[in-house]
């Protein structure tokens, strides 16, 4: 249904260029949901807004996005109307920046449907308040005549997903729609975006920093860092059979709540790196506990055919490259 | 509790060393229209010398507030902060000030705590400067030793905040805060808004300063596995009350709270200890300027009764454990198993 290929996302700033994106491809099919896991910096907003066509002039793209057939970015450049938040939609992170504070929120959901598929004003303003029971709001009579700042910061988030489904786009793209929410409040955003997902045969990419949003939520999981995808596999692989240091550094380094309490933590150390003028090696070698002198010649191509479990390393860790036996030996890549 | 009651707190005397006690306290903000935020309503909790208590709760708890409170950056408006043997509450002018400095605090956003304009090293030696022979003698060496307890490169003092990444300048912010070797640590949310692979640097690097320099530490944060890494005892409030309270390992293996165990079921990777479907709660968290009657979290609770609305619950505690529930009906499942 959508893929992508060696998308490219660069932006040139004084400081110099900055490789924000770097060669991700990857397939999504329709009704699954696709998560992309990283840190700041790593690319995964990027890639999603380049999807939507939202990134400002001054990005510079290269890549082939298909959707349904479609060229993406050509349906982009030639300016179409009605393809953009209606084929595929997106949900931002924080819902109060994402809304207009001086219109009612019904009239703002109707404006959607309005512009897109021409509803008359009552049309629109009675769809809207159906939108909002869909989305799980208590009182939805009440809550089109509101606005923003009356509402909690989980209604709010509420209001926005009902924007993005007005036109029932096939693809909904997520970004971080839960990480300005309580954990009580996340839950029934992420049950309701499954529910939702499953109900209409919607494919879902939900972009996220927290690999437990992921687990249990997404059929695949693609690991992104410093503007690469370095391991992508279902989610059940990824989790019981990593192959990437990056990702196994990352689950380790998180406190668990099934942990015992005052375990000692086992942070990644260092910073993420610049984007700007990236050596040509793997990004990650400088904090990898298993980097070895080759890591540093050039950068590693992710294994394997799309749709496997990929990984963009030289010295995996697990399978038959045993994490003891790949310990033991001099990091000789580290400096 | 959403309760009240100070049932947990622990006797002064030799054996029980305690540092800091909060008792029956109470903030209120004014919010205009003669109507009043109850941001923190009778709360009672008490730290150890040597111990970490996290506070744990959902936004507009009251957590950030209790912190605050403490070292009196909001005014108080009814109870008593009694750390050794004084009440803060009642403290004013020059008495404040000299206290202060025993207790100090770490913010969440570390870059915008500090001042933009300055030196990551005069930041730090600020407070040296303003309390100059008083507390500690204002050196270079005092500063360089800060910054290599915190892990940041003495090279990096002559850079300003901005220059930094956030897990530096948190770095920073925790160099400040131990610059007047305070005895009380106050942290509010301070891994929240950095990056997973820099929060366990952070949270690693606070359990080794907690060590090194014999701190007492108050941890606020909304991420219960992060609170369970860090804590000895653990506070679970709700809209301005204390709901639970005990030893991190009673907390989480046995949560007695229904607000406790929808919390802990709600999380992305669920405890092993309650069932996915006590997460089911509504999601709207009532006002804090008109609170529910009784039990402030009946209206979302699953276990509710015309008690709960009626009558507020006062802290329990349950069977001779630390554990101290303010709840008509905690879960006592796991209970009947403790003594076999």
């Amino acid at each position: 249904m959508l893929s992508v290929r060696d998308l490219q996302v660069r932006f040139a700033t004084e400081r110099g260029t900055v490789n924000a994106v770097n060669g991700v491809s990857f397939d999504l099919h329709e009704g699954k949901t696709l998560a992309i896991v990283g840190e700041s910096g790593s690319g995964k907003s990027v890639t999603a807004k380049t999807l939507m066509n939202l990134l400002p002039r001054s990005a510079h793209v290269s890549g082939e996005v298909t959707f349904n057939g479609q060229d993406v970015r050509a349906l982009a450049a030639a300016g179409t109307k009605h393809f953009f938040g209606v084929q595929m939609a997106m949900v931002f992170q924080d819902p109060m920046t994402s809304l207009n504070p001086v219109k009612k929120v019904g009239e703002q959901i109707a404006e959607t449907l309005r512009y897109h598929l021409g509803r008359s004003r009552s049309e629109a303003l009675s769809e809207a308040q159906n939108l909002l029971t869909t989305v799980g709001t208590p009182e939805p009579e009440r809550r089109i005549s509101q606005y923003p700042h009356e509402l909690s910061g989980g209604l709010r988030q509420r209001v926005v997903i009902a924007m993005a489904l007005a036109c029932q786009p096939r693809l909904l793209i997520a970004d971080e729609p839960t990480t300005a929410v309580d954990v009580t409040v996340q839950k029934h955003l992420l049950d309701m975006l499954d529910e939702l997902r499953r109900e209409r045969g919607m494919a879902l990419i939900l972009i996220t920093h927290d690999l437990g949003v992921a687990h249990g939520r997404a059929d695949d999981v693609a690991v992104m860092y410093a503007g690469r995808l370095v391991e992508v596999a279902a989610a059940e692989t990824l989790f019981e059979d990593m192959r990437h240091p990056y990702t196994e550094a990352l689950l380790r380094s998180i406190p668990r709540i099934n942990d015992p309490a005052h375990q000692r933590l086992d942070p990644i150390p260092g910073n993420p790196p610049e984007l700007i003028d990236p050596p040509d090696a793997c990004s990650f070698a400088p904090r990898c506990d298993y980097a070895h002198a080759d890591c540093l010649d050039g950068v590693p191509e992710l294994s394997g055919q799309l749709g496997q479990h990929r990984f963009a390393c030289l010295h995996p860790t697990g399978g038959e490259d045993s994490i003891s036996s790949n310990r033991d030996t001099p990091r000789s890549g580290r400096d | 509790m959403a309760g009240s009651g100070s049932a947990q707190l622990r006797p002064q005397d030799p054996k029980n060393d305690v540092l800091l006690s909060v008792k029956d306290l109470v903030v209120q903000f004014p919010a205009g229209r003669k109507r009043v935020v109850h941001a923190v309503s009778s709360v009672s909790f008490d730290l150890m010398k040597g111990e970490t208590l996290g506070i744990v709760g959902e936004s507009g708890c009251g957590k950030s507030t209790v912190a605050k409170a403490i070292v009196r950056l909001v005014d108080i408006t009814a109870g008593e902060v009694i750390y050794d043997g004084r009440n803060l509450a009642a403290l004013t002018g020059e008495e404040l000030r000299k206290v202060r400095p025993r207790l100090q605090m770490i913010f969440q956003d570390p870059i915008s705590s500090l001042n933009p304009r300055r030196r990551v090293r005069d930041v730090i030696a600020e407070g040296l400067a303003v309390w100059g022979d008083d507390i500690s003698s204002w050196s270079r060496n005092r500063v360089d030793e800060l910054m290599d307890a915190v892990g940041v490169e003495a090279s990096y003092g002559a850079r300003r905040p901005h220059e930094l990444s956030g897990g530096q300048c948190q770095r920073i912010g925790i160099a400040r805060a131990l610059a007047l070797e305070p005895k009380v640590l106050i942290c509010d949310e301070p891994v929240s808004s950095l990056d997973v692979s820099i929060q366990a640097q952070i949270l690693n690097l606070l359990q080794d300063m907690k060590s090194r320099y014999g701190l007492t530490v108050l941890f606020i944060s909304h991420d219960l596995s992060v609170v369970k890494n860090v804590s000895d005892r653990i506070v679970v409030m709700y809209l301005g009350k204390v709901c639970e309270i005990g030893s991190t390992a009673e907390i989480y293996a046995r949560p007695a709270h229904p607000y406790t165990r929808a919390l802990l079921a709600s999380i992305p990777e669920p405890a092993a200890t309650v069932e996915p479907r006590e997460g089911d709660i509504g999601d709207e968290l009532p006002s804090a300027t008109a609170p529910p009657s009784g039990c402030r979290f009946h209206t979302r609770c699953l276990h509710a009764t015309e008690v709960c609305q009626q009558q507020e619950p006062v802290s329990t505690q349950l069977g001779d454990a630390d554990h101290y529930v303010a709840c008509h009906h905690p879960v006592e499942v796991q209970l009947k198993s403790r003594h076999p």
